[in-house]
């Protein structure tokens, strides 16, 4: 039996989508004005400020501690910069209790939350104070507390994960939904389909977030699929969509925010699709300058999403010149004392090489330790990280 | 105690399990109201609703990606892979995720209340891909459990006990003996420590270990050669990952002489790793080279699968060649 009640036709007859061009939403221009039939969404003066500063939070973090990779303090760091309103807009709309699984450019929806720049520092030098105990690379980060999952390198994981997850929180009728992240180049995972798919069939409270940044690290969008962006393949799983200017925090805001309603009081995933651009580089492993040109790179420092909510913001009266300038220096001097102080932190106990494999360490795995620890007192000027802490046990 | 095979026991589990605690979950391909190609989940959606027993999508690595999702929410998954032959597009979510949450996450999420339950082995002409046992690729994957039971009673206890541990276990089931294994289950709740092996026969002159549908195969091989003299003792691992060194090696350190067999492949399969670590722990107590009777290293045959398989009569063989070494 199919599902499919479609016309009858007798000849071949192909088609291939075209009718289906899907717009993009905005309401800000550059300059902070909204377009002349836009009308802003309900954001009061509170949240719009908590929203600005998580932007500039995310923006001069992202600065420091690339620099400080360059500096040779950090192994590795990732930016989120030129998608902070996307990324961000998207976060604020949320309910506080929702569930965030993000892929690894998502800091700022982190800093909305609430994430110390003293927990952002803890994971990225891996002492003993970062909540994943030092086991994965920088940006990594996670928070029980803030409802926001734990990232995992592998890409588009999280995304079938996300649907489970929400399946759940729909079956506990908490009112509350998940919200996954994903590049567009990660959208080609078969994860990705699979996600959507099961979310659909299932009517799940989901929304999938697509950061569009025009580059899977130097693959270009053109390269990564034939079709006119991610959005159009919603509709073969039967899924309300919409495609945002990504560098709009108000479209973002709205847009997340009547996706929220469609998930939570419907039951209707959601995907939305982010147009922006990865103004740095994929990661401080990677070079733009073999792929992309400086001038593609102008065009969209052009549109800068922080510059434009900040226009908005002072057009209302709501931030200042003065205003900026205390904040940006407040967060830098604070970024650079956390910094020296996460630096200093020892690293995490030698025991939790081993802890955490399962609820409890297994006998064959106890035994490794207890020849590992024997191991390092032998060499103990070799093992500086880990010596005192071989001293005792067998 | 009622009188099951081990599919009904299987379904039992499950039942009982779901009456417990609504956040238990079955779901997976043909799952709902079909109840399953093999009819594990026979009338649990009928009776706990189609919210908590499903059909999903034909699609393996969204099955187990939706799960951990579910998981790391709190709640209990069970999803059925309906080949363990078709587990490998879901391997990455296996390995990369079910597998690393908890320590990638420092403990702050975990995915302990995932069960993947999925039928295994050959013996039943299902020809390349409807007789893999694909053990050893997660074995090599620390964070799993990796379980198989030998018969309905095992089954049922070692099932529940999978849902309750709080790590992500694959529970491979043995669907050679599906309907031809039957015995007394209790009807209540019962479960079967993890992580330990249990001695089923006693014996002085040499250890015979397998797991799942092989201890049959091992039973047959050893009333062979009780018959000829040789006193066999007999292990269930149960458990292979993480697996009960300390059994096999105590019963080593007595008769001298280790047998492992198992379905797969014999390189890289997890005979290996048992012989590997049994030399290390009874070098001196060994009195001939520890035996691996195992599938050969072809990819699973139709036609020639009794040639292929470690029947009872290559079992007995190698007993026979460990004691007369």
């Amino acid at each position: 039996m199919t599902t499919t009640k479609s016309k009858v036709v007798y000849s071949p007859v192909f088609t291939d989508g075209a009718e289906f061009r899907i717009p993009t939403f905005k309401l800000l221009k550059q300059d902070g004005k909204l377009y002349k039939s836009a009308k802003a969404p309900d954001l009061d003066k509170d949240k719009a400020l908590r929203i600005y500063r998580a932007m500039v939070t995310t923006r001069i973090l992202d600065e420091r501690m690339l620099a400080a990779q360059r500096q040779g303090r950090l192994s590795f760091y990732m930016q989120c910069t030129g998608e902070e309103a996307a990324v961000i807009g998207s976060a604020a709309a949320l309910d506080d209790g929702d569930m965030i699984m993000a892929q690894y450019r998502e800091q700022g929806a982190l800093a909305y939350r609430g994430f110390t720049i003293d927990e952002f520092m803890n994971q990225l030098f891996g002492n003993e104070m970062d909540y994943g105990k030092g086991r994965q690379m920088p940006v990594h980060y996670g928070s029980k507390k803030l409802n926001y999952m734990t990232i995992s390198s592998p890409l588009a994981t999280q995304i079938p994960q996300a649907a489970g997850y929400a399946y759940g929180q729909k079956l506990r009728g908490e009112g509350l939904c998940t919200v996954t992240y994903f590049g567009e180049g990660a959208a080609s995972e078969g994860d990705f389909h699979a996600a959507l798919n099961m979310a659909a069939v299932h009517r799940v409270p989901v929304i999938f977030l697509c950061r569009n940044n025009g580059y899977a690290i130097s693959t270009p969008a053109a390269e990564q699929f034939a079709a006119d962006g991610v959005a159009p393949r919603a509709y073969g799983y039967k899924m309300d969509v919409i495609r945002v200017d990504g560098n709009d925090i108000l479209a973002m805001y709205q847009a997340t925010q009547e996706a929220r309603k469609l998930a939570v009081e419907h039951n209707r995933p959601v995907l939305i699709e982010a147009m922006s651009y990865r103004l740095a580089a994929h990661s401080s492993s990677d070079d733009p300058s073999g792929y992309r040109s400086k001038d593609e790179e102008a065009v969209w420092r052009e549109k800068d999403p922080i510059l434009r909510m900040r226009l908005w913001l002072e057009s209302k009266k709501w931030w200042s010149e003065d205003d900026e300038k205390q904040l940006q220096e407040n967060m830098r001097r604070e970024v650079l004392e956390t910094m020296k102080r996460a630096q200093k932190r020892p690293p995490p106990p030698l025991e939790s090489l081993v802890s955490d494999v399962y609820d409890e360490v297994p006998p064959a795995l106890a035994e490794q330790f207890d020849k590992l620890k024997a191991h390092i007192r032998r060499y103990p000027d070799e093992y500086p990280k880990s010596a005192e802490h071989a001293k005792g046990g067998a | 105690m009622t009188k099951m095979n081990m599919l009904q026991a299987i379904n039992n589990a499950l039942d009982t399990a779901m009456a417990e605690n609504e956040r238990v979950l079955c779901f997976g391909e043909d799952v709902g109201v079909f109840g399953g190609v093999f009819r594990a989940t026979s009338n649990l959606q009928q009776k706990y609703g189609k919210a908590r027993c499903f059909n999903t999508p034909l699609v393996e690595q969204g099955i187990i990606g939706f799960a951990n999702g579910l998981a790391a929410q709190g709640s209990v998954p069970v999803a059925e892979i309906q080949f363990a032959d078709y587990i490998f597009p879901a391997f990455d979510q296996i390995v990369n995720e079910s597998a690393k949450f908890r320590y990638r996450s420092g403990n702050l999420f975990d995915v302990g209340g995932l069960t993947i339950r999925a039928p295994y082995g050959g013996g039943i002409a299902g020809g390349l891909y409807h007789s893999q046992s694909p053990e050893a690729y997660f074995a090599h994957t620390p964070g799993l459990k990796i379980v198989v039971p030998r018969n309905p009673h095992q089954a049922k206890g070692l099932l529940l006990a999978a849902i309750h541990d709080p790590n992500p276990t694959l529970f491979f089931e043995p669907k050679r003996l599906y309907r031809a294994s039957v015995g007394e289950v209790p009807d209540e709740d019962y479960r079967l420590p993890l992580g330990e092996a249990e001695v089923t026969k006693e014996g002085t002159d040499v250890t015979i270990l397998g797991w799942g549908a092989q201890m049959e195969v091992i039973d047959q091989a050893v009333e062979r050669a009780e018959k000829d003299g040789i006193s066999c003792e007999v292990i269930d691992l149960r458990t292979i990952l993480p697996w009960d060194v300390e059994t096999v090696a105590n019963s080593v350190f007595k008769t001298g002489r280790l047998v492992v067999t198992h379905e797969a492949p014999l390189t890289g399969g997890f005979a290996g790793e048992i012989a590997a670590t049994i030399q290390e722990r009874c070098f001196l107590y060994l009195e001939s080279p520890i035996a691996r009777v195992t599938g050969m290293d072809t990819p699973f045959p139709l036609v020639l699968e009794k040639e292929h398989l470690p029947n009872h009569l290559k079992v007995y063989e190698a007993i026979r060649a460990s004691v007369e070494f």
